[in-house]
């Protein structure tokens, strides 16, 4: 009966998979959580008095809350316990000295994906040397982006260079005391990203996590804030195509953006967590809160995502649309193979006025997988002119695999305009033998009518992002049929 | 080129071909007619392989050549084209891209590297002015929401571009108007010649007016029961296939 919760704490405790030698970090806190680990984490980064307060109230919060268990996953309990809440980064000695000790499947899986060799490396936690290519790189950005005022740096750097924006905008679109998660991460959050846009900046640049220095390992509660001032637009690209390596099971991020009037944000994930093998095993739980405020009127925010990764996923980027003739939009994949369980979707909130939102949803089951979406449009009683519409399409491969829709509607406005539409579809033996007549591969076939099937959101998708996405379709429905 | 003997082929336990033989010479091009129903889009599919389809008894040969031990797309790599009836829609996925993907797969059978971009356009350009087609067709969805001529154009395009050694079309003269037939005629009989061999179905005399068989069969209850020269289609016209039928089971 131990069984499961034991195999639990040895996979978070786990640290590398392939028996390197590890020596017992003299600066990784003991596993256990209570008000002394959140004192010292915030000590060990050296932080302002008012981020301790924060996180001790986010804690006192958390401990009185419950787990959700509404989201249609299963996994078996999590000792938070067994969890140890800060690591301090890895010293070179710990990792994979070269590519040759690395996961051969993994580097399979890269050369796939198209990854450059440099790339490999870091991907893979190996020790490089400090120069490589994207150094410099980041540096010429680095410059770029300070001539025009646009602050890009880790959380942990905000905090310490720009303590009156960090106090002014964290928690105020994800509280404290959201969600269950949403807490847990504000009480123990390692690091993350932190965007200030100033007035009427357009960024000169899509900003991507990949040229975030300093800030290899942002670990499993990452936090990230983007504040784009009035007028002003930013693109905002996370994640990676490779799958990460990662120790960590449980993952609980959370995203604030806040657009001031006249201001857009185009966030774009492309997601891929470790899903565990073939069985369902070692995969990652991720349990992420996003959202952003149109809190000026016009001002427009767009989530564009594609999930393949985790083994859970349990994900819902949200709009409030506070101004008036504010626009939210989210365009989504999500890919559920194996034994893979995902529970995504999204909520518009429509509280200004003429708001609108458009939600299009793409779902792809396979293997024995189980895909949920699951969207909530709610319109305010003072919302007059508030216009939705949702597509909300599911794709099956193989006989196995389940795809759940769950819409919710609140609408308190008479005249507000809510359009919906689901469609469920199989990929058809005449679809698949018309294009194997034409010389493709089964597996080709199926990956080009998945593709055709995720155009919509993948023409959301910055150019070179899109192309990395459909890469990453390709491989991880390898084997999805047949 | 093409050798079927003995066929039979069955689809949910029901036998649709009986014992069917024909042999299609290089260079040949062979009109099939016969009423609805009798088996023709069966034994077009079961030569392109379709695995609905068990083929119970017999051998179907491309010189030489077991089909019957191939993968669809291996038939299709090694030169066999179907003109389906029913072209199926793909939405989403762009015509060009499916286009370029068959003509790359057929490229990498036989050792070649992939098409240049350029090229390639050149080359669909240059087939879909022979058939008539406007250029938008390239960046629409494969068959999404085509008319049914235009579908059954697209068909003869992409025949057009992988110029195979054996092409059999299934009813691709049906539904389309005058101009058409006869563009896709045209496409048809640019096609022709020695290394080629072609098969028809059909059920108007109409097609063969404008390309013209060297062979006429009549299929019926899963058997050819009436071969002869292009007159035979003629004949059919004027006094439709009862009379066939008839002497088949007498
Ligand atoms: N999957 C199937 N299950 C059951 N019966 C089938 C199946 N496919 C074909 N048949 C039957 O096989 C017979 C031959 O069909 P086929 O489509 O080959 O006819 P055809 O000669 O092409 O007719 P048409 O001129 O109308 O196109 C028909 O009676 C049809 O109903
Ligand atoms: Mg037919």
């Amino acid at each position: 009966m131990a069984t499961e919760s034991e195999e639990l704490e040895s996979l978070v405790n786990r640290r590398y998979e392939h028996g390197f030698v590890t020596d017992i970090e003299m600066d990784t806190l003991p596993p256990g959580l209570n008000e002394d680990v959140i004192r010292a984490i915030s000590a060990r980064k050296n932080e302002p008095e008012f981020m301790l307060e924060w996180r001790l109230r986010a804690f006192r919060m958390w401990l009185e809350m419950r787990e959700p268990n509404w989201a249609h996953v299963h996994y078996p309990p999590i000792d938070f316990d067994a969890i140890s809440y800060f690591a301090a980064p890895k010293s070179d000695a710990d990792r994979p000295k070269s590519l040759d000790e690395v996961d051969p499947k993994l580097l399979e899986t890269y050369d796939k994906l198209g990854i450059p060799l440099h790339e490999r490396a870091r991907l893979a936690g190996v020790a490089v040397d400090a120069v490589f290519d994207s150094v410099s790189v980041a540096t010429t950005f680095k410059e770029k982006l300070s001539e025009a005022g646009v602050i890009f740096c880790s959380f942990s750097e905000a905090v310490e260079n720009h303590p009156e924006l960090v106090k002014k905008y964290l928690g105020s679109v994800v509280p404290q005391r959201d969600n269950y998660y949403a807490a847990l991460n504000s009480a123990v959050f390692s690091d993350g990203s932190f965007v200030y846009v100033p007035k009427g900046v357009r960024c000169p640049m899509e900003l991507s996590t990949y040229f975030r220095i300093n800030s290899a390992n942002t670990g499993q509660f990452e936090r990230t804030l983007i504040i784009a001032d009035e007028g002003s637009y930013v693109s905002y690209l996370e994640g990676c195509t490779a799958p990460m390596r990662d120790e960590n099971q449980l993952h609980a991020a959370v995203v604030e953006l806040v657009a001031m009037k006249d201001a857009e944000i185009k966030y774009s994930t492309v997601q891929n967590w470790y899903p565990g093998d073939e069985e369902g095993k070692g995969g990652i739980y991720n349990f992420v809160t996003k959202r952003g405020d149109c809190r000026g009127a016009n001002s427009k925010i767009s989530w564009t995502q594609v999930e393949t990764g985790s083994a859970i996923t349990w994900k819902y980027p949200s709009c409030i649309l506070r101004g008036d003739n504010s626009v939210g939009e989210f365009y989504s994949v999500a890919v559920a193979n194996n034994f893979q369980q995902a529970d995504t979707g999204t909520k518009m909130i429509h509280i200004g006025k003429n708001t609108s939102s458009t939600i299009v949803s793409k779902g792809i089951s396979a293997g024995k997988a189980q895909n949920a979406y699951r969207g909530l449009v709610k319109v305010m009683p003072q919302a007059a002119g508030a216009r939705n519409h949702t597509q909300c399409d599911s794709l099956l491969i193989g006989k196995e695999c389940g795809a759940h829709t769950f819409p919710y509607m609140e609408i308190k406005n008479q005249g507000a305009k809510i359009e919906h539409e689901a469609t469920t579809s199989k990929i058809s033996a005449d679809q698949l033998f018309y294009c194997r007549q034409r010389g493709l591969s089964e597996e080709d076939a199926v990956n080009m009518i998945v593709n055709g099937f995720c155009k919509e959101v993948f023409n959301e998708l910055p150019m070179e992002f899109a192309v990395e996405a459909q890469a990453l379709l390709n491989v991880s429905l390898e084997g999805a049929v047949g | 080129m093409l050798d079927i003997k003995n066929l039979s082929a069955s689809v949910g336990g029901a036998e649709i071909l009986h014992d069917l033989s024909l042999s299609v010479g290089t260079g040949e091009v062979h009109a099939i007619m016969g009423p609805n129903g009798s088996g023709k889009s069966t034994l077009a599919q079961v030569i392109a392989g379709r695995d609905d389809y068990d083929v119970t008894a017999g051998s179907v040969t491309l010189d030489g050549e077991d089909l019957l031990e191939l993968d669809p797309e291996e038939r299709a790599r090694e030169g066999v084209f179907l003109g389906f009836q029913y072209p199926v829609e793909i939405p989403g996925v762009n015509n060009a891209y499916l286009l370029k993907a068959a003509v790359n797969a057929q490229r990498a059978h036989r050792g070649l590297d992939e098409i240049d971009v350029f090229e390639f356009l050149k080359l669909a350009k240059e087939k879909m002015a022979l058939l008539g087609m406007d250029q938008k067709f390239l960046n629409r969805g494969v068959n999404e929401g085509f008319s049914g001529g235009e579908k059954k154009r697209n068909e003869i395009l992409q025949m057009a571009m992988l110029e195979p050694r054996l092409a059999i079309l299934d009813e691709t003269d049906s539904g389309l108007d005058i101009d058409a037939l006869k563009a896709v005629a045209h496409g048809v009989n640019a096609l022709r010649s020695p290394e080629r061999s072609i098969v028809l179905v059909t059920h108007y005399q109409r097609l063969l007016d404008y390309i013209q068989p060297d062979h006429v069969h009549v299929l019926s209850g899963g058997k050819i029961v009436r071969s002869g020269d292009k007159t035979l289609a003629t004949e059919l016209e004027e006094r439709g296939y009862d009379w066939l039928k008839e002497a088949a089971n007498g």
